[in-house]
C-alpha cells in the first residue's frame, strides 16, 4: 500500500513538474509543490556512517550538517525511514557492515563521514551499483572509475588561514605590547597527512599575513581524537615557546591545556576546530575554524534527488558558505573583526590566494612548478591501484589545492614550519 | 562454645554446595538471564521511556533481522569463539593469558605482510597455508616467551603477557606507518582490494563459510584435546596443583610451555582469519580488545569449548543488537553497552548461586551443620 502510494506521489510529482516544465514557473503552483515534497520523502532514503558519535566535534559537524541539509529539502532527518544514521562504526570492515545494511535497509545514498572509511565504502559501491555512495574527504573518487562512488570535501584550508588572521592579529598585539618577543606558533596535527599539511600551512600564512616573521612548530599526534594527546602535544609546544597553538585534531584536549596554563601565568592562546572551543577555554580560545558540511551535503543530494550526474569529486569553499570560523573570543586583539570581514572578501572575490606563491618558499625557493600524480599507489609494493592523472598543480601564481581533486593534496613543507616528531 | 549455640541464627547464611545437577545449573543460569532482562527493561523505561519489548525486538532485528546481519553475527561470534579456544588451555592451567591481543595481531601482522608483499608472486590457496603458518608460528612465539620466563625464572604471567602486548601493539603501528596509504594517513587499506589475492575464497557459496569451517574445527579439536588426550589431563592436574602435578611426575616447565604455545598459535590463527577472512587490513585496532573480551567467553564456558559458542553468540548478538538500538531508537552506544553489562553482570553472578546456596533461618529441611 504504502509502495503504491509512493508510485502514485511520484508519478503525481513527475506529471506536475513535466506539466510545470511547459508553464516555466515551476514552484508557483500550490498543489504541485506539495505532492513534489511528500513524493520526495517517500522516494529518497539518505544513511550517514559516523566514525564516533555526538561527543566528538567532526561528527556534530556532520551530523548536523546532513540535517540542516536534509531538513532544507524537505526530509524528516528524524524519521529512521528516511535518514539513518550509524554512529561508532569505526575504520574497518565494520564500515563496509554498516555500507551494506544501510544499502538492504533500503538507503539510495550513504555517506561516511572519515577518511579511513573510504576503502570500504568503495568496496560497497562495487556491489551496489544502484545505490550512490559518498566518502566524505575521500580521495579515490576520480580515479576508481566507479560511477556511484563519490567523494566531497570544503575547503577547509580557507577557514584555517582566516583563523590564522585572528591569531595573527593576537600575536601582533602581544609583540606590540612587549609580552611576547619570539613570535613562535605551534600547531598540534594529528597525521602527517596532506590533509593535515595542507591545513597547517594555510594557518602559519594567515598568521604570517599580519606578522610575517611568525614560525611554526607541528607536533603530531597519531590519533584523529585524543583528549590527553592533544593536551600532551599542547604543553609540549608551549614549553617549546609557542604562544599561539592551533590544531587539527578532533578534541578540546589542547584548548583545555591552554587554559589552564594561562591560568596559570604562561601567555598562550588557542585556536580551535570544528567546534567553538569558548566552552572550554573561555580566556585562551580566539576562535575554530569550522566547517559547515551542510552545504556540500546539500548540493550533492539537490543533484541526487533530481536525478543529475553528480561530480565525482565536489569542493567548495566561504563563497558557497561551506567554510567559516567560529564567534571571535574575547581575548581577540582589537580591529580583529575587521582583519577577518577583509580576509573573507578577499578570498570570495578572488584577490586573495591562499596559496600564493609569492608569499612562501621551499627549501629558500619560489615555487612555480609541482607535479602531483594523482594515481593511488600501493607505497609498499610500488603498484598502481588506480591509475590516476599527473598534474602540475600550481597555476595562476598559487597552489590550486582542491582543484583537481576534493581532498587536499598540498604536501609542501614550506619553510619556516618544523615538524617534531614526523615519524 | 556453648555460647556460639545460644547466638541467634543468621538471618542468611551461605553453604557451598557438594554439587549441582545440570539441569538445575541450567536453570538458575536461565532465571538470571531473564531477571536481567527485566531490570533492562526497567533501566530502559526509566532512562529513555521507551517500550523495552520494542527494544528487545530492535535488538534481535540487529543480530539476525536479515540474513546479512546473520552472518555478520555468526562471523564475529565465530572470531570471539576462535579466540576463546586459544584462551582456553592457559587458562584452565590457571595460566594467566591476558596477551591474546598481541597475539592476534601478531599473527594478523604477518598475514598482512605476506598478503601485501607476495600477493601477486603466490597463488591464493598457497597464500593462505603460508600465510595460516606464519601466523601460528609467530602467535605462537607470542605464548612461549612468557611461558619460558614463567617456567624458568619464576616472572608473573600476567604482567608479561600484558607487556607483550604493547610491544605487538607497537610492531602494528610501525608496520601501519610502513604501509599507509597515503602517506601519513594511518591508514592501510584494504590489501589487494582490487584482486583480492590472499582473501579467504567462499565456502559453500557463503563468503565467511572457511572462517566457520576453521573456527568449528578448532573448536571440536580443543574439545577433545582438553577432554580426552593425556595432554589435557595433564593441563588440569597442573590447573589445579602445581604440586600434586610434581608429584604425580608431570614437567610442569614442559607443560606451561606446551599449552602456551598451543595457546598462541590459536590466537595467531585468529589474528589470520580476522585479516585474510574478514577485515582484509591490519591496524592497531585489529585485535579490537576481543582478546579481553574472550577471557570472559572462556571463564564462563568453564572451558567447555561448545558452550562457548553459546557465550561467543550471546556476546556478539548484544554487540550487534547494541548497533541496531542506537540507530533506530537514536540512543547512544553507550546505552546498550549498559545493557550488556547488565546482562554480563547477571550471567556471572548466577555462577554464584550455583556453586553456593542461601538458607534462609528458620528453614526447616536445610540441613546446614
Amino acid at each position: 500500500m504504502k509502495k503504491f502510494l509512493a508510485l502514485l506521489l511520484t508519478l503525481a510529482m513527475a506529471l506536475s513538474l513535466a506539466a510545470c516544465g511547459g508553464q516555466e514557473e515551476a514552484p508557483a503552483q500550490d498543489g504541485g509543490d506539495a505532492s513534489g515534497d511528500e513524493a520526495q520523502e517517500v522516494s529518497v532514503k539518505v544513511g550517514l556512517i559516523c566514525v564516533h558519535d555526538q561527543n566528538s566535534g567532526y561528527d556534530v559537524a556532520h551530523i548536523d550538517g546532513l540535517t540542516a541539509a536534509c531538513q532544507n529539502l524537505g526530509i524528516d532527518p528524524t524519521d529512521t525511514n528516511q535518514v539513518v544514521f550509524k554512529y561508532n562504526v569505526n575504520e574497518d570492515q565494520s564500515c563496509y557492515d554498516a555500507a551494506v545494511d544501510l544499502a538492504e535497509q533500503g538507503c539510495d545514498i550513504i555517506f561516511s563521514d572519515s577518511y579511513g572509511h573510504q576503502p570500504y565504502m568503495l568496496q560497497a559501491a562495487r556491489e551496489y551499483e544502484d545505490i550512490t555512495f559518498v566518502a566524505c574527504t575521500g580521495d579515490q573518487a576520480a580515479v576508481s572509475g566507479l560511477a556511484n562512488f563519490k567523494n566531497i570535501f570544503p575547503y577547509t584550508y580557507e577557514s584555517r588561514y582566516v583563523s590564522g588572521v585572528v591569531a595573527g592579529m593576537k600575536l601582533k598585539e602581544l609583540m606590540d605590547a612587549g609580552t611576547v618577543t619570539d613570535p613562535k606558533v605551534g600547531y598540534v596535527g594529528a597525521y602527517p597527512y596532506a590533509e593535515v599539511v595542507c591545513g597547517y600551512t594555510a594557518f602559519l600564512l594567515g598568521i604570517q599575513s599580519v606578522v610575517p616573521e611568525a614560525y611554526m612548530e607541528v607536533q603530531y599526534t597519531n590519533s584523529w581524537f585524543d583528549l590527553a594527546g592533544e593536551a600532551e602535544a599542547a604543553n609540549i609546544l608551549m614549553a617549546n615557546g609557542c604562544v599561539i597553538i592551533g590544531q587539527h585534531a578532533d578534541s578540546t584536549g589542547a584548548p583545555s591545556a591552554v587554559q589552564e596554563a594561562l591560568e596559570k601565568g604562561t601567555v598562550a592562546y588557542s585556536v580551535g576546530y570544528n567546534i567553538d572551543m569558548l566552552s572550554v577555554a573561555p580566556d585562551a580560545a580566539l576562535t575554530s575554524a569550522q566547517n559547515n558540511w551542510s552545504v556540500l551535503y546539500q548540493a550533492t543530494l539537490e543533484k541526487f534527488i533530481a536525478g543529475e550526474e553528480i561530480p565525482a569529486d565536489y569542493a567548495t569553499g566561504y563563497a558557497d558558505g561551506a567554510v567559516m570560523i567560529s564567534a571571535l573570543g574575547e581575548s581577540c586583539a582589537e580591529g580583529t573583526q575587521e582583519a577577518v570581514d577583509a580576509a573573507w572578501a578577499g578570498i570570495k572575490d578572488g584577490s586573495l590566494k591562499v596559496f600564493d606563491t609569492s608569499k612562501f618558499t621551499v627549501g629558500g625557493q619560489t615555487v612555480t612548478e609541482y607535479e602531483v600524480n594523482f594515481s593511488i599507489i600501493d607505497f609498499a609494493t610500488g603498484d598502481v591501484v588506480f591509475e590516476g592523472p599527473t598534474e602540475n598543480v600550481i597555476a595562476d601564481g598559487a597552489f590550486q589545492e582542491s582543484v583537481y581533486r576534493s581532498a587536499p593534496y598540498f604536501d609542501l613543507r614550506i619553510d619556516g614550519i618544523t615538524e617534531l616528531n614526523n615519524n | 562454645m556453648t555460647q556460639a549455640t545460644q547466638h541467634k541464627e543468621p538471618l542468611l547464611r551461605i553453604v557451598k554446595r557438594d554439587g549441582i545437577a545440570r539441569p538445575k545449573a541450567y536453570a538458575i543460569r536461565l532465571i538470571a538471564v531473564l531477571l536481567s532482562l527485566v531490570v533492562c527493561g526497567i533501566f530502559i523505561y526509566a532512562i529513555t521511556k521507551l517500550n523495552p519489548v520494542q527494544v528487545y525486538e530492535a535488538i534481535f532485528d540487529g543480530a539476525f533481522g536479515t540474513n546479512r546481519r546473520s552472518w555478520v553475527t555468526i562471523r564475529d561470534a565465530m572470531m570471539l569463539l576462535c579466540i576463546g579456544v586459544g584462551l582456553a588451555p592457559a587458562f584452565k592451567m590457571k595460566f594467566w593469558n591476558i596477551g591474546a591481543e598481541g597475539q592476534i595481531l601478531i599473527g594478523g601482522v604477518v598475514t598482512a605482510g605476506i598478503m601485501k608483499a607476495y600477493g601477486s608472486a603466490l597463488p591464493t590457496p598457497a597464500l593462505l597455508v603460508v600465510m595460516a603458518l606464519a601466523s601460528i608460528l609467530c602467535g605462537c612465539l607470542w605464548g612461549v616467551i612468557p611461558a619460558v620466563f614463567k617456567s624458568v625464572w619464576n616472572t608473573n604471567e600476567t604482567l608479561f603477557t600484558l607487556m607483550m602486548n604493547y610491544v605487538a601493539i607497537q610492531i602494528t603501528s610501525y608496520c601501519v606507518a610502513l604501509w599507509e596509504n597515503p602517506v601519513g594517513s594511518n591508514s592501510v587499506g584494504i590489501i589487494n582490494q582490487m584482486t583480492a589475492y590472499g582473501h579467504f575464497p567462499k565456502l559453500f557459496g557463503q563468503t565467511y563459510g572457511l572462517n566457520v569451517l576453521l573456527v568449528l574445527l578448532l573448536t571440536v579439536g580443543m574439545y577433545i584435546y582438553l577432554k580426552y588426550s593425556k595432554q589435557g589431563y595433564e593441563i588440569a592436574v597442573v590447573g589445579d596443583s602445581e604440586n600434586t602435578a610434581r608429584y604425580a611426575g608431570i614437567n610442569v616447565k614442559k607443560v606451561t610451555i606446551r599449552t602456551m604455545a598451543i595457546s598462541g598459535a590459536i590466537c595467531g590463527i585468529a589474528g589470520f582469519i580476522e585479516v585474510a577472512g574478514v577485515s582484509h587490513t591490519i591496524s592497531t585496532n585489529t585485535a579490537g580488545g576481543r582478546g579481553f573480551t574472550a577471557i570472559i567467553v572462556a571463564w564462563l564456558a568453564q572451558f567447555n569449548t561448545f558452550v562457548m559458542i553459546l557465550i561467543s553468540f550471546l556476546l556478539v548478538f548484544l554487540q550487534q543488537g547494541a548497533i541496531q538500538i542506537a540507530t533506530q531508537f537514536n540512543l547512544n552506544d553507550y546505552a546498550s553497552e549498559i545493557i550488556t553489562g547488565i546482562i554480563l553482570f547477571f550471567i556471572l553472578s548466577s555462577e554464584f548461586f550455583i556453586n553456593y546456596r542461601v538458607i534462609l533461618r528458620n528453614r526447616k529441611g536445610a540441613d546446614g551443620k
